[in-house]
């Protein structure tokens, strides 16, 4: 699956993106299940919040971390996002 | 007991809050325990938040309202609201009994994250005669219900000899239904499950058939539906990772308080299980005799001891290895190194005799009246 890039892209209404103070980390939770996410993922995740494009969440996180050329590691980390249904197209 | 070596604690996880052991279902294999009419007493709304808030502090995070029938209780809703405020995931594991539309808005208000409704069978006639109880038509309603309110619908399928061969019609309901989740559980033979194993057992042929078909459907809906397939380690050769090992990940609080590596737990003699209105959970994970029990791997007997799977079954299940082997400490028999696999072979042709044979033996339901012989 392939992210579109002219639609805004949103965290999945059926898993909850959640901080885990005991775990110091962010969680993905859904039925059954727990993914835990490392810094990286979670600050690309964060951003699916239905305001965005691909092309914006790339902008963003290069100007966050002061680098470039993390749009093929974000956009992969997104089709996998998208193939596991945590995120979806608007 | 060995294995005390607390440095290596990991925290709970999860966390399955059993509220009650009432239940207006009868279903002949439920995991709780044989004896359940000893344990009337249920724990007051105070006494399930101090466990909820004290199990949230340590890291548990998945939380599962279970039973008998979590809905039987009437502060559910008050309960899901402090769960949800905690930060807890919430599930509420139901048969669908009672279960209004007004009640699943109530719950979602309060924060319940999913809930998962059981179905007995494809059938009204087979799914009522298994319940025990006229439930079929409403569990169809109350799956619709779920999904018009936005829950994620998980539908859960207990799988034996029984309804096996209904497979392909389960899997079509679960799609017509429109599952998110569907869980196919093979039936896991402890507590009621294991008085009626002869019945419940599907043969080797069946679930050889069976799989193939839910192996086959899981392809095709990938992407749509997600399948958890509970596989019958009877026909496996090696032993399950019984709850992630032991004291690693699960706490099960049963209705009257009392704390339980597994929710099978009880079964085991000697474990002196603590009860929270005696210690805290924090007490209870990492102090408590029965949670200390099996940590590690310095319990092991051979073959597990020396055995370099050892770190990724844990030995298999405690429950198991007691109920065939009447040694606790040993090896889980479905393992095909262990010198009791006989005992489980044995198993299985019993229960084929018992399917090719002209007079079955009648199932045993799970429900107050049978319970008080135990």
């Amino acid at each position: 699956m392939s992210i579109n890039p002219e639609l805004n892209l949103h965290f999945s209404t059926l898993h909850r993106l959640q901080w885990e103070e005991a775990q110091q980390k962010y969680v993905i939770l859904y039925p059954e299940g727990m993914v835990e996410l490392n810094q990286s993922s979670a600050e690309i995740l964060k951003l699916c919040d239905g305001s965005r494009k691909l092309p914006e969440i790339i902008t963003e996180l290069e100007a966050a971390f002061a680098t470039s050329g993390l749009a093929s590691d974000i956009t992969h980390f997104l089709e996998v996002a998208l193939q596991n249904g945590w995120i979806e197209h608007k | 007991m060995a294995g005390l070596n607390t440095n290596n604690i990991t925290p709970p996880r999860w966390l399955l809050a059993e509220l009650s052991y009432k239940c207006p279902l009868q279903c002949p294999y439920c995991s709780n325990p044989l004896d359940y009419a000893k344990y009337p007493d249920e724990l007051s709304t105070e006494q399930w938040q101090q466990v909820l808030s004290q199990a949230r502090k340590m890291g548990a995070v998945q939380l599962g309202f279970s039973g008998g029938e979590p809905l039987t209780r009437p502060d559910l809703p008050i309960l899901v609201k402090y769960a949800r405020d905690l930060g807890y995931y919430s599930n509420l594991i139901t048969s669908g009994y009672g279960l209004t539309e007004a009640k699943i808005i109530e719950l979602k208000q309060a924060g319940l994250d999913h809930i998962q409704v059981s179905i007995q069978a494809s059938t009204e006639e087979l799914n009522d005669h298994l319940a025990g109880t006229k439930t079929y038509l409403q569990k169809q309603e109350v799956a619709r219900l779920v999904k018009k309110h936005g829950y994620p619908m998980v539908l859960c399928v207990v799988i034996h000899r029984q309804n096996i061969h209904q497979m392909p019609q389960i899997l079509e309901m679960a799609e017509n239904l429109g599952a998110d989740y569907l869980e196919l559980a093979n039936t896991q033979y402890y507590g009621w499950a294991h008085l009626n194993r002869d019945a419940l057992l599907p043969t080797r042929e069946q679930f050889i058939e069976a799989e193939k078909i839910a192996q086959d459907f899981k392809e095709k809906v990938a992407g749509k539906m997600k399948i958890y397939y509970v596989v019958p380690d009877f026909y496996e050769d090696r032993p399950k990772a019984c709850m992630n090992g032991w004291g690693t990940t699960f706490l099960t609080i049963a209705p009257d308080g009392t704390a339980l590596p597994c929710h099978s737990a009880r079964e085991l003699p000697g474990l002196d299980c603590p009860n929270i209105k005696d210690f805290s959970i924090e007490q209870i994970w990492n102090e408590s005799k029965s949670f200390n029990f099996f940590r590690g791997t310095e319990w092991m007997q051979e073959p597990c001891r020396s055995c370099d799977e050892k770190h990724k079954d844990f030995g298999g299940c405690r429950c198991q290895a007691y109920l065939f082997n009447a040694d606790m400490f040993s090896t889980d028999p479905v393992c095909s190194k262990s010198p009791e696999r006989y005992r489980i072979d044995a198993a299985i042709n019993t229960a084929k005799q018992q399917a090719l044979s002209a007079e079955e033996k009648p199932l045993v339901f799970r429900n107050s009246k049978n319970s008080r012989q135990f």
